[in-house]
């Protein structure tokens, strides 16, 4: 496929590599942020063929994880309703809220549909004037621009049926959060390529200058991250600290200014809670209060209701491996991987659940 | 509070669930709780991944399969529910190394289904049914209120007689082993998916019969053909996840060996959808001796469906139960069993 093979050549993978190892003389730590990049690091194995005591650490640029428990529970409480078509990009409907999860809503009646379009919702909304329809708005700057057209395409047809659940978070805030960690041994980042093609970089050239830090503008094809690992380790071996861009072929330094003024009109920034990291400063997008007339959090009066990790759960000590799951209260007997209060009884993967299909008891 | 960023995880799906999901019919990890720890200890069977059973009736050895189709929609790029509804138990049957004889044919219809419709379907059944050398030789049709069913639904049941030599079976792996694939992945799932969303893609399922290719591999090769298994719900992942577990073996596989087409690729990389996770309708993994294996491959590229046939790896005796691929850029990765739901209802 053009585009796409090109970025995929084995032989140039080889030969990339092999100017990595060539240039790498300490066991340098990477973050790539983005979720996509995760997943072409491990898909193609990536992550075990750098140079020895390299690492690769997995960032925060997953929506479907950092989206906070109380937006999950929301989005439950809209979609639970009658009449409601709830409208949702797919992966989101397997991500746990407290009781259940959307596709629980579906199973128990709730139309909850998959769009691959905010748009989509919004001829939905067309199509079925007596009910309202309901979009899930998440993700980075990345999906925010089609978010923002929907909102703006709905006013201009001036729906009354549709409205959005607005959880957007922003990527600069949540690498800066990174930086300050006083567990921080990130020393360069793969910055998201499809974000920067909507935002630019010029946010990330303080960043990199403040926290004397290398940042890769960065594709998401096998080649554009090993091209972008070895800029990152070149600018590392040489103590320079700037920001460059791998990803030439989609990304200005200014971005998309079309997308970023469809933003600023239509959403305002606001601070944002993160699943399992907490609330960050100005890193999230809400609607704007011109546009509130589409904030589904208002129009179903659900922006009282409050979510929280259950506080019997120790999965923070479980995770960083300060406890083990025995030690915990709940273990066995309020939480099972029947009904788990925490991430780590949910999947078999989990420690918790681990512990227990194995029959470790208190 | 604000917990470090570095340390902070994704939540996971939950498996859990007291209502059956879309994600319990998609032949992954969902429907292999729910055969084990619902049907299963319930039926009193031992729950195998077999896709036909083989009953001995009067000492001679019968194999009967049966399948439900719910496809939507009901036409695709190279097939529809009444030619799927008999390739998909023709193949199911073939996997035992069987010849299929006669096919059940029950319909569950929506009030209001125009009979023109039920006309063509039934239609393409038979001449399904003719091209796979296989009887229709009974039947059912039951019609149910409007909105209680997506316009039709179709099952069909199969019986076979296993074929001479044949000893086939998803336990029959054994280290050593070839592992071969009949022809390029993804197809069938790809088409429906296609068809579904709107997308202009130049492609069309594979569904068709095997048991034709299948009577070919086991003449070449006989009792040396340990596995078959059509590659349906849950892709080439899942079957070969399947055959690890049942066979108590490892499975290696070379990623850039399996042939994927250039516009399955390219609606896996629009849609985030894995090719190896999606349903095939016409091609088989099959496990045989490594000296069997160049027999076997001849025998399948003679047809027309086996003509892609190609060889993607090989069982070992290590990591029991996993499948690994290696990758194009030389690392190993894990093939994991799909979860659940990749896409509503494509088989």
């Amino acid at each position: 496929m053009r585009y796409l093979d090109e970025y995929r050549d084995p032989a140039l993978a080889r030969t990339l590599l092999a100017e990595l190892c060539a240039t790498a003389t300490r066991p340098w730590t990477l973050m790539e942020v983005c979720g996509g990049q995760t997943h072409t690091l491990v898909r193609q194995g990536i992550d075990e063929l750098l140079p020895a005591g390299m690492r690769m650490v997995h960032g925060p640029g997953c929506p479907v994880c950092v989206t906070p428990l109380q937006a999950i529970d929301r989005a439950i409480a809209i979609a639970a309703r009658p009449g409601v078509i709830f409208t949702s990009f797919g992966d989101m409907l397997r991500v746990p809220g407290s009781e259940r999860d959307l596709l629980g809503v579906k199973a128990s009646g709730g139309d909850v549909r998959v769009v691959y379009s905010p748009l989509d919702a919004v001829r939905l909304a067309v199509a079925e004037p007596g009910r309202p329809v309901v979009f899930f708005a998440v993700g980075f700057e990345t999906t925010a621009p089609a978010n923002a057209m929907a909102v703006l395409e709905a006013a201009r047809l001036g729906l009354d049926n549709f409205s959005m659940l607005v959880s957007h978070v922003l990527v600069p805030p949540a690498m800066t959060a990174i930086l300050e960690s006083e567990h921080n041994e990130v020393q360069g980042f793969l910055a998201a390529g499809h974000v920067c093609a909507v935002m630019g970089w010029r946010a990330y050239e303080p960043l990199a200058a403040k926290y004397r830090t290398p940042i890769v503008v960065t594709g998401f094809e096998p080649l554009d991250l090993l091209e972008g690992i070895l800029l990152a380790v070149r600018q590392l071996e040489t103590s320079r600290c700037e920001v460059e861009n791998q990803y030439a072929r989609a990304v200005l330094r200014d971005g998309n200014t079309a997308a970023q003024h469809a933003m600023a009109e239509v959403f305002a920034v606001a601070t944002r809670y993160w699943r399992g990291i907490g609330s960050i400063p100005d890193s999230g997008l809400v609607l704007a209060e011109r546009y509130a007339a589409f904030d589904a959090e208002r129009r179903f009066d659900v922006d009282g209701l409050d979510a929280a990790e259950d506080p019997r759960c120790i999965a923070g000590a479980i995770l960083r491996g300060s406890a083990v799951p025995t030690e915990c209260g709940a273990y066995g007997t309020a939480c099972t991987p029947r009904h788990p209060l925490g991430a780590p009884m949910v999947s078999t993967e989990g420690t918790c659940a681990a512990f227990h299909l194995a029959g470790r008891s208190r | 509070m604000t917990t470090d960023p570095l340390t902070a995880t994704c939540p996971l799906p939950r498996t859990d669930t007291d209502a059956v999901l879309m994600g319990h019919g998609a032949g992954g990890r969902l429907f292999a709780e729910l055969l084990d720890t619902v049907i299963g200890p319930i039926i009193g069977a031992d729950p195998v991944a077999e896709d036909a059973a083989v009953v001995a009736v009067d000492g001679v050895g019968v194999v009967v399969s049966t399948d439900s189709f719910v496809v939507t929609p009901h036409d695709f790029p190279g097939g529809d529910i009444g030619s799927l509804a008999v390739h998909g138990t023709v193949n199911d049957v073939a996997m035992r190394g069987a010849r299929p004889v006669a096919l059940t044919l029950a319909y569950i219809v929506e009030e209001g289904f125009p009979v023109a419709d039920l006309a063509r379907i039934t239609a393409s059944a038979a001449c399904a049914a003719a091209g796979a050398g296989v009887a229709i030789v009974t039947g059912d049709t039951k019609v149910v209120e409007r909105g209680g069913a997506d316009g039709i639904y179709i099952n069909t049941t199969g019986i076979g007689e296993l074929l001479p030599g044949a000893v086939v079976t998803a336990a029959g792996a054994d280290p050593g082993d070839a592992v071969l694939v009949s022809g390029p992945v993804g197809r069938h799932g790809a088409a429906v998916m296609a068809a579904r969303e709107g997308f202009a893609f130049d492609l069309r399922s594979d569904s068709c019969a095997l048991n034709t290719m299948v009577e070919d591999m086991i003449t070449a090769a006989g009792r040396d053909v340990h596995v078959l298994r059509d590659a349906t719900r849950g892709g080439i992942a899942a079957v070969l996840n399947e055959l690890a577990f049942a066979s108590g073996v490892g499975i290696a596989i070379d990623e850039s060996a399996v042939a994927v087409p250039d516009q399955v690729a390219a609606i896996c990389d629009v849609l985030g959808i894995d090719p190896f996770h999606l349903a095939c309708e016409g091609t088989l993994v099959a496990v045989v001796a490594p000296d069997a294996a160049d027999d076997v491959l001849t025998a399948m590229r003679a047809r027309p469906e086996g003509r892609g046939a190609h060889r993607i790896g090989v069982v070992t005796n290590t990591h029991v139960g996993r499948v690994t691929a290696r990758t194009a850029l030389g690392a190993t990765r894990i093939v994991d069993m799909p979860l659940g739901e990749q896409l509503p209802r494509i088989c």
